[in-house]
């Protein structure tokens, strides 16, 4: 697996979490999560309901403040200044279920917005990148439309290419296909394996295990707060250590 | 009524125009502060925000309109009628658009600003960009209702001897001895400013529920 090499030549993870706790008032939603994510490496983070992948995910890029142990996201500590998140947020791009275009602007507009507002870019710059990013997520010819009038499919390979267009180093998606209809999970799926062929960083929450398979270098399972176990696909489905995960396995796979 | 009077009543009208717009822009520059503010997260500027607001809505604008007037003369600022009318119009409308938009800034959906936050985008672009296009078209209705609220208040500030279009219609009427005729004409005046918008503030309405389905 490639790794970061940084000047004084120790192998630095691309993302690491080391005793990761949080907590939302009393209750307990990640308890001493430990996690190391190389350069190019792809992560799938599966787990029952309410377990804490979300949470897990959005800790990273600090949508949600965790409150023990540390984050290191391409050697930077993730830690509560404003400059640290922003930094952090530049080099991780995130695709969420619900897709949260925004309605306001075309196609093109949500793909510009960002580069143009903290990377310094110029109009031609960003329409530039944004038109070879629409290009490559296949929906080109859709650049001047508005969210509402695209198909669910399309709008998440939008925001894919919204999140591309910060040139992030790597990328969270969380459950990108759970919303989407069925006739419509292939065309994302197909547009993040592409992804995952180009080298990118991923970590990826999601039931679609058809996806993990193909794509995963392990599967990271996750319930009540804690990481289960984790394996490469082919030990993780073949041989599971854990009852809960064979349980889980059991829903997801549709064997009982 | 002659032209002379009649002439006096849209003279009267002009200082309601001038006296709404003023308050309008000044309180959506300063009720645009308030909503922020009101969102800002903070806990205790928050808290301050909605006394703020809740002063200026349990309150009668009269009242408000007087303490401005006296209250200011009082601790030694001397204003003019004019002035006095529309600083207490001002913080008026300041208060009860901040509060419109409070809650349109709430209904912008969390995942927006999720989104905005994740695409490293600051605060200030993630409001200007993000949030306030789309709150201040869920808020369009309501603010259009509240500036005919506004417009209709405007008349409160004859009692303070400020001579908009309700004083001018008294005054008129005082010396021709004829009230329900000025008053006829004074309440058709106001009428024609405030329908066209009551109509478009409906429009809006109907536009937005049909874009949001
Ligand atoms: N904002 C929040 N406030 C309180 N509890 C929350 C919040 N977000 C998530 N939780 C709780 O944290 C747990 C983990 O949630 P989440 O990370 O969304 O799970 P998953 O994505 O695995 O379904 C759940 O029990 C959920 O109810
Ligand atoms: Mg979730």
């Amino acid at each position: 697996m490639s790794q970061v090499r940084t000047s004084d030549n120790s192998i630095e993870p691309m993302i690491s979490l080391s005793g990761v706790g949080k907590w939302y008032g009393a209750f307990q939603a990640l308890d001493s999560i430990n996690m190391s994510v190389a350069k190019g490496e792809k992560i799938v983070l599966c787990g029952p309901s309410g377990s804490g992948k979300s949470t897990l995910i959005r800790c990273i890029n600090h949508l949600e403040a965790y409150q023990k142990g540390d984050i290191h996201v391409g050697g930077i500590r993730l830690g509560h200044g404003s400059k640290v998140i922003d930094a952090v947020r530049r080099e991780v791009g995130m695709v969420f279920q619900q897709f949260n275009l925004f309605p306001h602007l075309t196609v093109l507009q949500n793909c510009m917005l960002a580069p143009m507002r903290t990377l310094g870019l110029n109009k031609p710059q960003a329409e530039g990148r944004a038109r070879t990013l629409l290009e490559r997520v296949k929906i080109s010819e859709q650049a001047e439309k508005y969210p509402a009038q695209l198909s669910g499919g399309q709008q998440q390979r939008v925001a894919i290419a919204r999140a591309l267009c910060m040139r992030p180093k790597a990328m969270l998606f969380d459950e990108p296909t759970s919303a989407l209809d069925p006739e419509m999970v292939k065309e994302v799926l197909d547009t993040m394996i592409a992804l995952a062929e180009e080298g990118m960083t991923m970590i990826c929450v999601t039931h679609e295990m058809g996806f993990a398979r193909q794509v995963a270098d392990r599967i990271v399972f996750m319930a009540s707060g804690v990481i289960v176990e984790e394996a490469p696909p082919a030990e993780f489905f073949s041989n599971p250590k854990h009852e809960r995960t064979r349980k889980f396995l059991g829903e997801v796979l549709g064997r009982h | 009524m002659g032209r002379e009077e009649f002439l006096f009543l849209l003279t009267g009208l002009k200082w309601t125009v001038a006296l709404s717009a003023v308050a309008f822009v000044c309180g959506c520059v300063a009720g645009l502060m308030v909503a922020l503010l009101r969102t800002s997260g903070v806990a205790i500027i928050e808290r301050l925000t909605a006394g703020y607001i809740a002063v200026f809505q349990g309150t009668p604008l009269l009242m408000q309109l007087f303490v401005v007037y006296y209250g200011l003369a009082l601790i030694g600022i001397q204003m003019d009628a004019w002035a006095a009318v529309s600083v207490g119009l001002t913080l008026h409308a300041s208060a009860f658009l901040g509060e419109i938009w409070r809650g349109s800034i709430e209904a912008v959906p969390r995942g927006q600003t999720e989104a905005a936050k994740a695409l490293s985008l600051g605060y200030v672009s993630r409001m200007k960009d993000v949030v306030l296009p789309q709150a201040i078209r869920i808020s369009l209705p309501a603010t259009v209702g509240f500036l005919v609220q506004l417009i209709k208040g405007t008349s409160l500030a004859s009692i303070v001897g400020f001579t908009e279009l309700t004083r001018a219609g008294n005054i008129i009427s005082n010396q021709i001895f004829q009230p329900l005729t000025v008053f006829g004409i004074v309440g058709a005046l106001y009428f024609l400013m405030c329908c066209p918008l009551t109509i478009y503030g409906a429009h809006l309405e109907r536009k937005f529920l049909t874009a949001s389905r």
